[in-house]
């Protein structure tokens, strides 16, 4: 087994052994009913101590898979989209174990591994062969800088999963609110990276491929090689292969069709699945887990979503700000450019400071708070994923 | 306003909350509220004391979190609508025209919009630079607005506090303790690492307190990072040029008085797949090529200092390669490699022949950076530039036209004496093509060869505000790790003359870790068992709020 493939299986293990740890965490939660002499729950920490040393083993995997592809490519493995997204997984869970380790909290461990999970599933979803580096990336601050981002993003990510805990509790759902709407819209769109995930296996299984000319927004010829069925064509496409579908509509040159039409079929598939686990449960999404959240203790919630931002912060500051000056003035002789991932990172760490702010008052403690730690994280998920996939710019290598 | 007096005697500065000495409440609503407001220790803080003059409201404005909060979101909403589109920088147009027009052209009618609100240039913006500035002042101010009050009180605090300073706090018990209880908690305490002060029959242990700080500290290392930021758009703290030299080629490098530059050779490798790279194959070949190395080899020259205005000796000061990510750097200067142009034209070689014998009169060889005015080819033939159009795009009014002064199609307007045609032949040659504007010549001039080099796009920089920058970085990244890794935590204890016990805790952060430390006090000395009344008034409060519905 040559290192890569070691490096490959070694994920595998920590990917099950994240599976697992969920659910096990899901039952520690569940089981209890009788409380300790402490006060806290019997089954809870016994088999919350179970679960977490599954995780522990998981994420000794998730390193072991780290190390051994550094070692296989001979740079760390943070240099695109599937690297970065599967090194966020990897230190979400890191986050959860510093955390757990600190408060023990089996609740947040069921929220935080599937949602691991979903991460590394996504990541699995972009070309995952190991390549080599271009000349911008060849430096010892391609490591530095990324796994400091990524570290702090992972640990500010467990102040949504803690916020998310305190919304499912406190958020009636028998009653029609603004809350209700987008607790249950957190939970579509969680489903939703299950839909791309599945269409993307489900096309890439059988092979699809279908293949376009169409006119970029320079006006030039360009090729295109749709890995979906074309929900959308690109600028004035012409088709080459006939026997594949048509586009059912064409867009501008500004935007890129393939993409878009994978969006569609993520959003397709994903809100089939949601109306089927709806249907079958015969509740919100929300609703299901409102059992698990019953004996949480709020104000526990609120300080770990608070403490998550407190460690993060900092290391946000320094991976994201600093380092990365200091890398982009190494490499692109100026340490600011206002290149849109550079400005996307700005937004997360002022979004962050006005976080630590708000909290200065009591206003903002509790179920605002919790808000806000979930938008941190569609915002950390916004620069990861539509930054890079969408908005172009330096920093898009994927 | 007047200072206030305490109960216990002690005149406090006017607008003080809680008196400095023994802890009273000094104000109506303090006195009503359960919990005291320990946040600023209840100092008198300037803005929350005089509301009369102009300046107070300023300050009072600025000082606000409210206001400093809402300049951050704005700053954070600017931000972000800026990469809705790309910047002006980043598209292929440079006069104000072609900008507006390329924003119409591409994106439609958002991109009119855009380009109308003057989102293309969002942060050199009048105001995106103001709300910075107001950013900047609101620090400032807030920070001086509490860090003077809160430094003072700090720093004169007093052991024995009044009972409803103590049963205000969130952390608070009451009840009957042993003999050596005092004793014992302050050892505890100490070995927690507590620093232990006692006065008569009560101790304060704290810990962390320098974690106050770290606000304060963050503040002003953002703040001199904004100023290293505003010193740069001052003239001279700051050079950006270009710089494109061909291989071969010696020049003065831009803003670097007394240095030149040569280069060398350029390279750029790409990566092949074998041996140590066979593991990136699939990637190669799903992707194309893969670049691997740009390089510039070059020799830095410095002119003597005793030199004479003019003179051309160069003095070799070091010679390397400039790579991506590793810059050439000497004194305070760095220069990187930024874009190359590949296979430039730099010289042509041309045979004179006869047209019909075919004949041969000699060959030249025509420099297209500097080329020459005659070229004598010894034998009674010579060849003379009367024109040179190094990027020839065409004719205007009968005359050649140049596009760029770069030699990327370049045009020769000739005249070609021999012993045989003394008055000269004229002929207008290009790559594609031969023009003989003045009837049939009996020579030409045949395309031979052509020699090509590489060109190195470099970049030059010297930064003087770089220190500052780092600077303001650093002292900002002590702050936040010495407010946000460490924090400040108190307990008042004090014994009555009957045995009881008082305790109360505070902490600014972290109320678990607080509890955590108590709860090993109160085992090891028998502590009364404490509550937390913010708890306490939350269940409270819900009690009643479900009861009511
Ligand atoms: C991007 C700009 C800013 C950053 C990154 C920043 C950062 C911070 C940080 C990290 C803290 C510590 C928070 C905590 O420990 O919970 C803090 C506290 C504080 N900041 Fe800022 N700040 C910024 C702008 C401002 C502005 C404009 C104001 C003006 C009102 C302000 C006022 C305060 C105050 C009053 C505190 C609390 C001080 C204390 O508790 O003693 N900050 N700031």
């Amino acid at each position: 087994m040559s290192l890569t493939d070691l490096s490959g299986n070694l994920l595998y293990v920590a990917f099950f052994a994240y599976l697992i740890g969920a659910i096990v965490f899901g039952g520690a939660v569940k089981g209890n009913k009788e409380r300790t002499s402490e006060g806290s729950f019997k089954s809870e920490s016994r088999w919350g101590n179970i679960a977490f040393a599954i995780t522990i083993l998981g994420f000794l995997a998730n390193l072991g898979y780290f190390f051994t592809r550094w070692g296989a490519t001979g740079h760390a493995p943070l240099s695109n989209m599937f690297e970065f997204t599967t090194a966020f997984g990897m230190t979400l869970v890191a986050g959860f174990i510093v955390i757990y380790a600190i408060y023990k909290t089996p609740i947040v461990g069921m929220v935080v591994l599937p949602v691991a999970l979903l991460i590394i599933a996504f990541a699995s979803m972009f070309p995952s062969e190991v390549s080599p580096l271009i000349p911008a990336l060849q430096s010892n601050w391609l490591a530095i800088h990324v796994s400091t981002v990524v570290l702090a993003e992972g640990v500010l990510a467990i102040s949504a999963a803690a916020g998310l805990i305190y919304l499912l509790k406190v958020v009636d759902l028998n009653k029609k609110s603004k809350q209700r709407f987008w607790l249950e819209a957190i939970m579509y769109s969680l489903i939703l990276v299950i839909g791309f995930v599945v269409a993307s296996s489900y096309f890439s299984l059988t092979g699809y491929e279908s293949e376009f000319a169409y006119v970029d927004k320079e006006g030039k010829n360009a090729e295109i090689t749709y890995h979906m069925p074309a929900i959308f064509g690109m600028h004035q496409y012409e088709q080459l292969n006939e026997d594949k579908m048509t586009p059912l509509m064409e867009t501008p040159a500004v935007v890129n069709a393939g993409k878009l039409t994978t969006v569609m079929w993520s959003l397709i598939v994903g809100t089939i699945i949601y109306w089927l686990i709806r249907l079958i449960a015969r509740r919100r999404i929300a609703a299901i887990f409102k059992p698990f959240v019953k004996n949480v203790n709020l104000q526990l919630m609120d300080e770990i979503g608070y403490r998550a931002v407190i460690i993060g912060f900092p290391l946000f500051s320094l991976g994201a700000l600093i380092f990365a000056m200091i890398w982009a003035q190494i490499a692109w002789s100026r340490f600011w450019g206002w290149d849109p991932k550079e400005v996307w990172a700005l937004v997360t760490w002022l979004f962050y400071a006005a976080y630590l702010h708000l909290r200065l008052g009591k206003g903002w403690h509790g179920e605002k708070s919790a808000w806000l730690g979930v938008v941190g994280f569609a915002i950390i998920m916004f620069n990861l994923v539509a930054v890079n996939l969408i908005i172009a710019g330096l920093h898009s290598y994927a | 306003m007047e200072k206030k007096q305490c109960q216990c005697g002690h005149l406090n500065p006017p607008g003080t909350v809680l008196c400095e000495v023994c802890g009273r409440s000094l104000t109506e609503k303090e006195q009503k509220s359960k919990l005291v407001d320990m946040r600023y220790e209840g100092t008198a803080r300037r803005s929350q004391t005089y509301n009369k003059s102009i300046i107070d409201k300023v300050w009072n404005f600025f000082s606000s979190v409210k206001v400093g909060v809402s300049l951050i979101v704005l700053l954070l909403v600017a931000a972000a609508i800026g990469t809705i589109l790309p910047q002006k920088a980043y598209i292929p147009a440079t006069t104000a025209e072609e900008i507006k027009a390329y924003y119409a052209d591409v994106y439609g009618s958002v991109g009119r919009v855009y380009h109308f609100l003057g989102f293309h240039d969002m942060y050199s913006s009048f105001w995106f630079i103001l709300l910075v500035g107001l950013l900047a002042i609101s620090l400032i101010v807030a920070s001086l607005d509490r860090f003077v009050p809160l430094y003072r009180s700090l720093k004169n605090q007093r052991v024995l506090r009044h009972i409803s300073f103590m049963n205000k706090q969130r952390i608070f018990a009451d009840g009957p303790g042993a003999e050596d209880t005092m004793q014992k908690a302050e050892e505890k305490l100490k070995e927690l690492k507590y620093k232990v002060t006692t006065d008569k029959n009560g101790l304060l242990a704290e810990k962390g307190r320098f974690s106050r700080w770290g606000p304060y500290v963050n503040h002003i290392g953002l703040i001199i990072f904004l100023f290293g930021v505003m010193l740069r758009m001052m003239p001279g703290f700051y050079v950006d040029e270009s710089l494109w030299l061909r291989e071969g080629e010696t020049r003065a490098i831009p803003e670097a008085p007394g240095y030149s530059l040569e280069n060398k050779g350029f390279q750029m490798e790409t990566y092949t797949g074998e041996d140590d790279e066979a593991v990136f194959n699939e990637a190669i070949d799903r992707v194309g090529s893969v670049a691997k190395n740009y390089q510039t080899d070059i020799v830095l020259y410095q002119k003597p200092e005793d030199s004479l205005p003019g003179a051309a000796d160069l003095e070799k000061v070091k010679e390397s390669s400039i790579r991506v990510n590793e810059p050439l750097k000497f004194d305070g200067y760095a220069i990187y490699q930024m874009d190359f142009r590949l296979d430039e034209l730099k010289a042509m070689r041309f045979e004179l022949t006869n047209k019909e014998s075919e004949e041969s009169l000699g060959e030249l060889t025509i420099d297209l950076i500097n080329p020459e005015k005659t070229y004598d080819l010894g034998n009674g033939a010579a060849v003379k530039l009367l024109g040179y159009y190094p990027d020839f795009s065409g004719f205007e009014n009968g005359e050649p036209q140049t596009a760029t002064p770069l030699p990327n199609n370049p045009g020769f307007l000739v005249e070609m004496t021999t012993p045989e045609t003394p008055d000269g032949e004229t002929s207008f040659i290009t790559i594609k093509n031969t023009v003989e504007p003045f009837g049939e010549n009996q020579y030409k001039l045949a395309f031979q060869a052509a020699e090509t080099r590489d060109v190195s796009g470099l970049t030059i920089r010297k930064d003087r505000t770089l220190p500052i920058l780092g600077l303001g970085g650093l002292i900002f990244m002590i702050g936040v790790a010495q407010g946000m890794y460490f924090n400040h935590r108190r307990f008042w204890i004090q014994q009555k003359a009957d045995g009881e016990i008082i305790l109360a805790g505070h902490t600014n952060k972290n109320w678990f870790g607080l509890k955590k430390d108590l709860d090993q006090v109160t085992e090891y000395a028998s502590l009364p068992a404490y509550v937390d009344q913010q708890e306490e008034i939350e269940k409270a409060e819900k009690l009643e709020s479900e009861e009511q519905s």
